[in-house]
Order: C-alpha cells, then structure tokens, then sequence
C-alpha cells in the first residue's frame, strides 16, 4: 500500500468520519468532517503502528491530524520517507 | 432575564480585585449565605455588590472598560468569596468562564463591542454546553445553528443552565450548521430580545443550592457575527476547560478554607478551656492544614502554569497541559471533601449540628457536588485516552 492508502485506510477504521472517507480531498478539514479528539487519537495509535514511528511531542497537535495532506506531511516528516 | 439597572459603577482597577471581593464576601455574601442556601435562591445582593463595584467585568481588558485583572487575581477573590457563601462564588466563577471565552476568542466587531457594553452595564454571563441526549458530553452537540441572510437561529435543550433567570446573555453551544457533526461545534453569544427560556424542572439539590441550576429549553436569534469565530474544540482546550479548572478548584479552595479555619477555631477555643493540655484534635488540625497548603500551592502553581502556557496556543493545546488542567480538577474536588471530612472530625458534633457556630453542614453539601459538576470518571477516562499518547513532557 502507498501512504496515501494506509492513511485512508487508518481513517476508514478509526477517524468515525460523517462521510466516507473516499469523498476526502487532501485538505479536507477532518475535525469538520466529524472527527472527534477521541477519534484523532485513535487514528494516531494506529498511524505509528501502520508506520512503525512514534509522533513527536511538537507534533501531538490538533493541527497534525487536521487532513490527509497534514497527516502525510507529518508521517513523512517522522519516518524520514 | 434581569432588566437594565441603574447607575453609578465604580470601574475596578487592576490589583484591587481581590481584596475589592474580598470586601464583597464579607459584608453581603457571607450574612445572606444562609438565607441563599435554605431557600435555593440566587444570591442576588451579592451580585448586586460586585456589580456596583464593577467586577463582574475584572477579566475585561481596560481599554474594554472592563478591570483588566489576572486570572490569579481573580482566584483570590473566589477564594475569599467562596469562604463566605460557594454558590454566590460558583455562579461569579461561572460568569467569569465564559468572559474569559468572549474575552480571549470573540474577535468580531460585534463582540468586541459587546465587551465594552458588559462592561458598562454589567452584564452576568451564564452558560448552556450540556444538552439532553448527549450524555454529559459536552464536547458534541445535537442541536445546530440555522444561518441564513446573516442572521442564526438556535433552539437547544439544555438540562441545566445556572441562573439563567438572572442572566443577561447565555453563551450557547451548538453545531456549526445543520449539515455539520455532532463534534463540529462552535459557541454563539445569546441575548435578549432575541432570547427566550422555557424552564424545565426545578433545582433543589444537596449544595450549591443558589446556583439555580435548573433545566431550560432555551431558543435564541441574533446576528451571525454573534457566533464566536474559532471552532469550539480550541476555545475548551485552550480557554474554557482550563479557566473553568482553575476558577472551580478556586471556590473549592474557599470552602476548604473555611472549614479549616473553622477548625482552628475550635481547637483553640479548647485549648483556652485546658491551659496546659493540647487538646485531642489539634494533631489532626496540623494535619489537616498541611493538606490545605497543598492545595493553597496546587491551585497557584496550576495559575502559573496557565500563565506561562497562555501566549503561545501550541501549549495551550498540548496534551501535557490539558491533562494537568483535569488532574487539578479532579485533586482539587477531591481534597475539598477530605479537608472538610476531617474538620468535621476535628469539631466532633459542633459541625455535625446545624444550629452551632462551628457547622460544617452546607460545606460539606457544596463540597459534594466538586466530583459531580463535570463528573470525575469522565474527566479521567478523557485523560486517560490522552495518556495513551502522551511523551511525558
């Protein structure tokens, strides 16, 4: 699976989205897609599983999870790829 | 809803609003304390007297006209009114939440100008975020604003808006719009004439009785600018969770005050008895005030740390932080039950009786409610999902 295909895998399972998740664009707002903070730390755990990473404290913000774009640009920042 | 009230206010300056509530619980709070718990009344000439002096506008900045005092600065004062009468302290506590939410988020011009009005006039704040069928869970909504032309609409089923009655405005939790999730939350400042409040039951509980907590179905209009910008996420995480923490574990910090000092009254009324002999309970008032300093200290250190987070939103919403702001919750409302549990030991029957100077009845009732009010288990299942998480940092 590429990134992008994880990620939305990883939020199919775990981000409880109002809508599915092939509706989202890069920069749809996932908060604003019903993504509780319950939800987004689920979807945390299961990344750093996914990608075997551990988010950074810097990164533990709301601003990381807020899309797929952010979220790519967070795994990719901490896994190096 | 109260009607306009006359003039004159004296405007409070910073530094003096401690003492100037300080001032308040002593001369009218603490005489009505009695009379506002036995009949579950709004503690209105407590209100009254910060109103005339001004403070109910101590968080708003000075070019709002309002006092432009610190949150610390006003911790003190809700210690020292919450010795005298906690409801009158819950419900100035409670204003002051939802100041500290207009103050730090309410960006549009309509807000900004509404500042300088609740400054003038004095305006009292209360609040609606729970609502029937969600569960406690104030951080989803069912009920969703209706935009259109400018203008929003909101009818929301809140079982419990604190003395909504005597308010001026309600700030209103809601979802963004009719299509948006239960998560997708903002808030919206509610005011009359475009403000109506159906009551819902009475409130007749064990304490903090003049909080008149009753339910409400509450309906509201009013221009959209009235809708405060950012999401209602980051205002609790980064203004309203940790303001209200801190303001709560104040109050409760007054009532534990009161007990102890009630304590150490009673074991000196003893000792002057017996010259010579310590008596019984003094141990465990030393005890007892080495807890109360912990929370002295807990609740200053917990001020410290919010002031140094404050300038920078990325603190503000750090797990770290968050997870502090619950854990004093959940420390103070704990301790405001030991302390007074053990004063009650210290003063034997004199605090069990109601008609004795040293009664510890109605601190003990008020202390009860410290767990209950935003329940302890779910604050520490919310921290423990965040401790899932956490670096340690």
């Amino acid at each position: 699976m590429t990134v992008d295909e994880t990620i939305r895998q990883v939020l199919t399972e775990h981000a409880r989205l109002a809508v599915p998740v092939e509706t989202l664009t890069d920069d749809t707002d996932l908060f604003g897609a019903g993504m509780t903070s319950h939800a987004s730390v689920n979807v945390m755990l299961a990344l750093e599983d996914a990608f075997d990473f551990e988010f950074s404290e810097k990164m533990l913000k709301k601003s990381t999870f807020e899309s797929i774009g952010a979220i790519r640009a967070g795994v990719t920042e901490m896994t190096g790829g | 809803m109260t009607a306009a009230r006359t003039e004159p206010r004296v405007m409070t300056t910073s530094g003096e609003v401690a003492a100037r509530m300080a001032a308040v619980a002593d001369a009218v709070a603490g005489p009505a304390a009695a009379d506002v718990d036995e009949r579950g009344r709004f503690p209105v000439e407590t209100i009254a007297a910060l109103r005339a002096e001004g403070l109910l506008a101590a968080l708003v900045p000075v070019e709002s006209g309002g006092g432009g005092a610190t949150l610390a600065e006003l911790s003190e004062g809700l210690v020292a009114l919450g010795r005298r009468c906690a409801s009158s302290a819950m419900v100035v506590a409670m204003h002051h939440i939802q100041v500290a939410c207009l103050v730090r988020h309410g960006h549009s011009p309509l807000l900004h100008d509404y500042l300088g009005e609740l400054s003038e006039h004095q305006y009292l704040l209360a609040s609606a975020t729970t609502e029937v069928g969600t569960g406690g869970d104030v951080r989803s909504s069912i009920c969703a604003l209706e935009v259109a032309d400018g203008h929003f609409r909101v009818e929301k089923q809140a079982p419990v808006i604190s003395y909504a009655d005597d308010a001026d405005a309600v700030l209103v939790t809601a979802r963004r719009a009719a299509d948006s999730p239960e998560s997708d939350q903002v808030i919206v400042l509610c005011r009359p004439p475009d403000l109506e409040l159906e009551q819902v039951g009475e409130w007749n509980a064990l304490g903090f009785r003049g909080t008149c907590s009753t339910g409400f179905v509450l309906r509201a209009s009013g221009d959209a600018d009235s809708v405060l910008g950012e999401p209602y996420a980051d205002i609790s995480t980064r203004t309203m969770l940790p303001v209200a923490h801190l303001l709560w574990s104040s109050v409760w910090l007054g009532i534990a005050t009161d007990a102890v000092d009630l304590a150490r009254r009673f074991v000196q009324s003893e000792a002057r008895r017996k010259p010579g002999t310590t008596p019984p309970a003094s141990l465990r008032l030393a005890q007892t005030t080495v807890v109360h300093q912990q929370f002295v200290d807990m609740v200053n250190s917990s001020l410290a740390r919010f002031a140094a987070a404050d300038a920078d939103p990325d603190r503000l919403s750090s797990i770290g932080f968050s997870v502090g702001m619950n854990a004093l919750k959940v420390s103070a409302s704990t301790l405001v039950v030991d302390i007074v549990r053990e004063c009650m030991l210290i003063c034997g029957l004199a605090s069990y009786r109601l008609d004795s100077p040293y009664s510890l009845g109605r601190h003990l009732r008020d202390a009860m409610g410290a767990a209950l009010m935003v329940n302890n288990d779910r604050i520490m299942a919310n921290n423990a999902q965040m401790l899932l998480v956490h670096r340690g940092e």
